[in-house]
């Protein structure tokens, strides 16, 4: 079964369709790139897989089910930006809330999972950061930070929201070593990146995306230059003029 | 004035009159200090504030419905009804303009929040003028009025408290993540949605509880500032919201007592600046992120910093004067030669002079312009020089900086250096051969002189 499959996929934010009619099969065991220029619907793909937002058409599963059915395989590493760093929790108590799903409702935060958020921040080289408040650790920590939380779900696909966005070289190196490590395991993980320079370097899978799926497939077949070239300066003038002329007609 | 033992009577609850209108406070402060940290958290604040003004409408409608149906109108369970549809109504309108147009949350709640109360306004008119005449009063659902407190009200607040308590400690765990991270949470499956509804449901219930006493228009501040004070002194979210708690537990105790010791004063504006003083003291004295804690921090790195630069010019200027090879001896340095070394004022100086003295670095300024070591300031002074140029040597041969900048770069890092960053430096550099002891290495740049 494929941990990733989408047929048909299409997003729209106030109609204006933001994914066009994505199909995607992702083989297991890859380090995958998603890449494309700005707008191009990227953090819309991984949201639209995860069920965070509505869905205009098109269906999506993972080994053979749906997100709702498979969640507990699925780990997610949401865009550092999204929350408030000055939240008054410690690293450790970040990285125990991956376990909140398997806790369930009303159970407290219990020594097993303090042990487990423990382990997945040494993982990621923070273990002698665990208990200081979020507020002061720097950039590239908190992004760690937001890995172990997903490394504590112990899924078997990872979705992951530019993890190396703006990070430091150290992070960067050991966010590097944790997928090839995942990958070792057998893990899936796809990964929103944005520095096409090391694309070819850290995935061998590459999905580029500019509102549709230019190409897919192993890094080394689709990482082309006329492939790169059509995702970022391409001539999509028909698609984007039609979704214009549809946010203007509304 | 008043006696003393009159007030020890208030606050002690001795007083039968003030006993119930004390206890109803504090329970209302502490249920609101509680949600008003999660508010407060969820960036919710002026959503409360949508909800408790949008209330005053519904209180008058309540009224007249109570009216209609023969009897005085002023049953307050139906009052209270009437508040919170129109308090929930409120917020839905808030919530529908957003999702609905390009308004943003803060315009929507301005507009929702003064329609509402404005047509509240407008009934509360009507109702006063109409003949029954029992609607004196309604007025207090704005400002307060805890006297009118009754045994009811007594049981009503218990069990607001005991629900709004018991609620989020059950669910604390489920709240935290949907006030820290709304997104992942519906990612790992929790109803996001409904969560949320029932957050804003437990901060209704206890707006609409504290109405009578404290008043739509300062129900806010009661909710708000308990938590924004607790803030600045933890930095876990358990004991915040236990703090909280506690703070508007005290301040609705404070208030109350105040307010049955002078006549006339309403207790709901007491209580809020009862709250105030705490967020007051809280901003300056926080242990956490007090202006005076970090004022304080910031003093302190100042100083030692001062204390390094003055330690490394003396040595630098007494290791020039000994030559290459001999031996750095502790001579008078006159002091604006050291003035001359960096880009400090006088003031800065002597300031940094007086602390080094106080520590034992130098000796007495018996001559005001001729500086002396002490044999620990050499000691001192041989050290931090030495942990200055081994940073130097490691920006240089492993972070490619250009030997003309490195001094710059290295005094921006060297000042926090720990004995285990030292250690980490002394084994990197080792092939360097520089670290036998307490060596100083040289400078790898040409030293600018003093004055």
């Amino acid at each position: 079964m494929l941990p990733l499959a989408v047929r048909d996929l299409t997003v729209a934010y106030h109609r204006k369709p933001v994914v066009w009619d994505i199909d995607l099969e992702i083989p297991e065991g890859k380090l995958v790139s998603i890449v494309g220029p700005n707008g191009a619907g990227k953090s819309t793909l991984i949201k639209a897989c995860l069920d965070l937002i509505p869905r205009t058409s098109g269906e999506i599963t993972m080994y053979g089910e749906t997100y709702s059915q498979s969640r507990k395989r699925v780990g997610y590493v949401p865009q550092r930006e999204s929350v408030d760093w000055d939240f008054p929790v410690s690293a450790l108590d970040v990285v125990a809330m991956g376990t909140y799903g398997k806790l369930g409702w009303f159970r407290r935060v219990n020594k097993r999972s303090k042990a487990l958020a423990l382990d997945a921040l040494d993982r990621v080289g923070l273990a002698d950061y665990a208990h200081r408040q979020i507020s002061q650790l720097s950039g590239g920590q908190q992004q760690r930070t937001f890995l172990a939380r997903a490394l504590v779900q112990d899924a078997d696909v990872y979705f992951m929201d530019e993890p190396f966005a703006a990070v430091d070289a150290a992070t960067e190196q050991a966010i590097v070593e944790l997928l090839k490590e995942l990958q070792q395991r057998g893990k899936t993980c796809l990964v929103v990146h944005h520095d096409l320079a090391t694309v070819p370097q850290y995935f061998d899978w590459t999905v580029l995306l500019n509102m549709r799926v230019v190409a897919a497939g192993p890094t080394k077949d689709v990482f082309t230059e006329e492939n790169l070239r059509k995702t970022y300066g391409g001539k999509l003038s028909l698609l984007s003029e039609a979704a214009e002329e549809l946010a203007k007609s509304i | 004035m008043f006696e003393i033992s009159e007030i020890i009577d208030v606050l002690l609850l001795r007083n039968y009159n003030t006993r119930l209108v004390v206890i109803c406070t504090m329970l209302l402060g502490c249920a609101c200090g509680l949600m008003g940290g999660f508010l407060l958290l969820r960036k919710r604040s002026l959503m409360g504030d949508t909800l408790s003004h949008a209330t005053l409408p519904g209180v008058c409608l309540a009224f007249f419905v109570g009216v209609m149906l023969g009897g005085q109108g002023k049953s307050l369970p139906l009052l209270l009804l009437g508040a919170t549809t129109t308090g929930v109504l409120g917020c839905a309108t808030v919530l529908f303009i957003r999702n609905h147009s390009r308004i943003k949350d803060d315009a929507a709640m301005g507009i929702v929040l003064s329609v509402f109360f404005g047509a509240g306004v407008a009934l509360l008119t009507i109702v006063t003028k109409m003949p029954s005449g029992a609607a004196a009063g309604l007025e207090s659902f704005i400002y307060g009025k805890t006297a009118s407190m009754v045994l009811s009200d007594f049981r009503l607040l218990t069990a607001v408290t005991v629900c709004v308590l018991s609620l989020s400690g059950l669910l604390f765990k489920e709240f935290r993540l949907l006030c820290f991270d709304e997104v992942y949470a519906a990612a790992q499956g929790w109803p996001v949605k409904r969560l949320d509804v029932l957050l804003l449901a437990l901060v209704t219930l206890v707006t609409v509880a504290g109405l009578q006493a404290v008043g739509l228009i300062l129900i806010i501040a009661f909710l708000i500032t308990p938590a924004a004070a607790a803030r600045f002194w933890t930095d876990r979210l358990d004991q915040m919201l236990l703090l909280s708690a506690l703070i508007g537990g005290v301040s609705g105790w404070m208030g109350a007592s105040l307010s049955a010791l002078i006549p006339n004063l309403p207790a709901g504006a007491l209580i809020v600046l009862v709250a105030a003083a705490f967020f007051l003291l809280s901003l300056l004295f926080g242990t956490k992120r007090g202006v005076l804690v970090r004022y304080l921090r910031q003093l302190k790195l100042k100083r030692s910093v001062g204390r390094q630069h003055l330690l490394r010019a003396l040595y630098e200027i007494l290791e020039a004067d000994a030559g290459p090879t001999d031996d750095v001896l502790i001579r008078s340095v006159p002091f604006r030669k050291v003035r001359g070394r960096r880009t400090w004022s006088d003031r800065q100086l002597r300031s940094s002079l007086r602390l080094a003295y106080q520590e034992g670095l130098i000796d007495a300024v018996n001559d005001r312009d001729m500086i002396t070591l002490t044999r620990a300031g050499l000691d001192a002074a041989a050290q931090v020089t030495r942990n200055h140029r081994l940073w130097e040597l490691y920006l240089i041969e492993y972070a490619d900086v250009a030997t003309s900048r490195v001094d710059r770069d290295a005094d921006a890092v060297e000042h926090v250096l720990g004995e285990k960053l030292v250690a980490l430096l002394e084994a990197k550099l080792i092939k360097l051969r520089i670290t036998s002891g307490l060596e100083v290495p040289a400078s790898p740049h040409p030293i600018t002189p003093g004055d």
